[in-house]
């Protein structure tokens, strides 16, 4: 007799644990089969005791079963913690919302926390009024609510010269994707009455790196937003707390955080992070500047390295998020033979301008190795391409901007590795 | 009284030259002190530059006191903290180092990150002098200027970075985009796959371990 499992098997990780020893206990024996699991023919003490009081968390947090999904950094990446980096960890997440505390976190002076009563934020230089608001005067303009995702412009950028990084959290972690609410950057540029000649705007952020980048005003005019929530609470402080600039669709760095101030000029500032950082250095010894718009990427985020197929052959669900800092994503096409066959996955979940999309795959498995692949096409009609053909325009040492087709190796026993095909 | 009326009285009250209020009235208009305070920052034509002047030999001292523990005695970097010197023409090189004077296009944005960002924990705590002192030496170790130099804000414009020219507008729209939008192949796309490099062989993933080369900048 076979056993009939309800739910999902025991994850590897939980089962080596021990997390689950009763169920592990009772799938062992002959005898315990034929008497069935003894979570169910045995009173559990959840079943009878009582639980935790409405209080006993008031900030709820996640499940303690759950406390292997949070954010990782890679140690030898940066010289030091405070200006850094850690993923999300993608591969345990689903739909396409980012939960606040796992968005994944870059800043370059350390986490600045800032009493809201303290922070101001500063218009000024070629406007017909320079001006200051508090965090109460910002709250008086109409605002709006927006998903955007934000992707870091160096997201899968050690993956230039080949594989290296095993699990789609470092390789595709930089990225998080929430829901913001502030005012339309617009609005509070006519508060101050931007002049003819003020083309550019320089962002500042108020932490140690006083960050700041150059921002043409077409774009801060079009759909930049100056957020104080993300998914409806207030911006944790690693994220910018009490107030950072939202960019849509363009690189993550230009999404000043602790945003302090907004000057209007007539050329650009050519400062630390779009000179000597943010610029795209090519096989020639030339640099791109201002490459601002994320190009469409895609990425498997289950099965993946740390999130291998542990249930052997059979029904299988793939799934994975495409995103474009040009527009939506109406196709993704997936491949299980290392690009022999496509298929055209399904989309389901909102599919908003500059959001990360969620896809699905599902298909049964043969127990053989597989090799995924997954392939976004954006709004503008734009197709991912393969790290190859990106290296052909731009060589290795680009760092930023990586925006290859991942693929991932699935072996027998259902492990996956970080991988480049023929 | 109307919306426009207090906005202006409110205006006027702060005694500045600003016009009148915009559509909402809200803030208040900024002191010619704070906006002083704030906006430190410096373009390549030398605009933002504050009054002041040092010498490279100034900023030698300077430096070993306040930047060396980190970025080094003549800014080759201490284990892995930035390199601020040397590099040139390793562009093209299968590992380009990327500093001061072999990447960086303007001298102005030494001069302004160094004002609004370091040192590393310490940052806007070092004089304008002292910037330009710590400037002078910086651009002296990469070779740009002699020993016996002296910076200051009336012959900043003067100094050019070898690499400017090297630097273009984003032209991925042009270069790539072309041919990154063709109806992709969906079956039969090849006759057969193979493994060509693996993540396991080079092995930096965390948890297991292991310490390798190379950044994320
Ligand atoms: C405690 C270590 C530390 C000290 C001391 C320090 N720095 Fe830094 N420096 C850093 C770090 C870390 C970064 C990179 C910051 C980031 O990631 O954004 C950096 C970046 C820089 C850069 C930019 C490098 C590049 O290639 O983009 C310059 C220039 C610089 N520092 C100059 C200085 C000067 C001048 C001083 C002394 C006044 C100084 N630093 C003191 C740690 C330090």
């Amino acid at each position: 007799m076979s056993i009939m499992f309800k739910g999902k098997k025991p994850s590897r990780r939980a089962f080596l644990k021990g997390a689950l020893a009763t169920s592990a206990g009772a799938l062992s024996g002959g005898a315990a089969l034929a008497a069935g699991e003894k979570v169910i023919t045995e009173v559990q003490p959840w079943n009878s005791e009582l639980g935790d009081g409405v209080d006993a968390m008031p900030y709820g947090q996640p499940s303690e079963f759950e406390a292997h999904v949070k954010r990782r950094t890679v140690e030898w990446l940066t010289a030091d913690p405070v200006s850094s980096i850690n993923f999300t960890p993608l591969h345990e997440l689903d739909g396409i919302l980012t939960p606040n505390g796992l968005a994944f976190e870059r800043h370059h002076g350390g986490t600045a926390h800032i009493d809201p009563k303290e922070h101001r934020l500063m218009i000024n230089g070629l406007v017909e009024r320079q001006l200051v608001f508090t965090m109460d005067d910002l709250m008086r303009f109409p605002r709006e609510n927006h998903v955007y995702f934000l992707e870091c412009a160096a997201n899968s950028g050690m993956e230039w010269r080949g594989a290296q990084l095993n699990g789609c959290q470092f390789t595709h972690g930089m990225i998080h994707n929430v829901m913001y609410t502030g005012v339309k950057l617009r609005t509070l540029l006519e508060e101050a009455g931007v002049k003819p000649s003020g083309k550019w705007l320089l962002a500042e952020g108020a932490d140690s790196s006083g960050m700041t980048r150059s921002i043409p005003m077409e774009k801060a005019l079009d759909d930049c937003l100056v957020a104080f929530k993300m998914n409806g609470e207030a911006l944790r402080p690693e994220q910018g707390y009490p107030v950072r600039l939202v960019v849509p669709g363009w690189e993550g760095n230009m999404w000043v955080k602790w945003l302090r101030r907004l000057e209007v000029g007539d050329q650009p500032w050519h400062h630390r992070e779009e000179t000597s950082k943010y610029t795209d250095l090519l096989e020639n010894g030339q640099a791109r500047r201002f490459t601002w718009e994320m190009d469409a990427k895609s990425v498997i985020t289950n099965p993946s390295p740390q999130a291998p197929l542990t249930h052997k052959k059979g029904p299988t669900v793939l799934t994975g998020l495409a995103w474009s800092g040009r527009g939506t994503i109406p196709r993704v096409d997936v491949t299980i033979d290392g690009g022999i066959t496509w298929h055209k996955a399904r989309i389901s979940g909102p599919s908003l301008d500059k959001s990360m999309h969620r896809f699905y795959f599902e298909f049964d498995w043969d127990g053989k190795p597989l090799l995924l692949q997954s392939r976004a096409h954006d709004s503008t009609g734009y197709v991912q391409p393969t790290k190859d053909q990106l290296r052909k325009h731009r060589g290795v040492n680009s760092i930023y901007h990586n925006n290859g087709i991942q693929t991932w190796a699935i072996d027998a026993e259902g492990n996956a590795e970080n991988v480049e095909i023929s | 009284m109307s919306k426009f009326l207090k906005a202006f009285l409110v205006a006027s009250m702060l005694a500045s030259p600003a016009l009148a209020a915009g559509k909402y009235g809200l803030g208040r208009v900024a002191t010619a002190d704070e906006v002083k305070a704030w906006d430190i920052d410096v373009r390549p034509d030398g605009v933002g530059l504050p009054k002041g002047k040092g010498t490279v030999e100034e900023g030698e001292e300077l430096f070993v006191d306040n930047c060396a523990s980190c970025h080094g005695d003549f800014g080759e970097g201490v284990d892995r903290w930035p390199v601020l010197s040397g590099g040139h023409g390793s562009l093209t090189d299968e590992r380009p180092v990327k500093t001061i004077g072999s990447y960086w296009p303007y001298a102005s944005t030494l001069f302004d990150y160094i004002r609004r960002a370091m040192p590393f924990g310490a940052a806007q705590t070092l004089e304008a002098d002292e910037i330009y002192a710590i400037t002078a030496y910086l651009l002296n170790m990469n070779d740009v200027v002699d020993d016996d130099f002296e910076l200051s804000d009336e012959n900043f414009k003067t100094i050019k970075l070898e690499n400017e020219a090297n630097f273009f507008m984003d032209d991925r729209a042009e270069k790539e985009l072309k041919e990154f939008v063709e109806e992709p192949c969906m079956s039969a796309c090849k006759a057969k796959v193979e493994i060509t490099k693996r993540a396991v062989i080079v092995d930096v993933t965390p948890e297991e371990g292991g310490e390798v080369g190379g950044s994320l900048d």
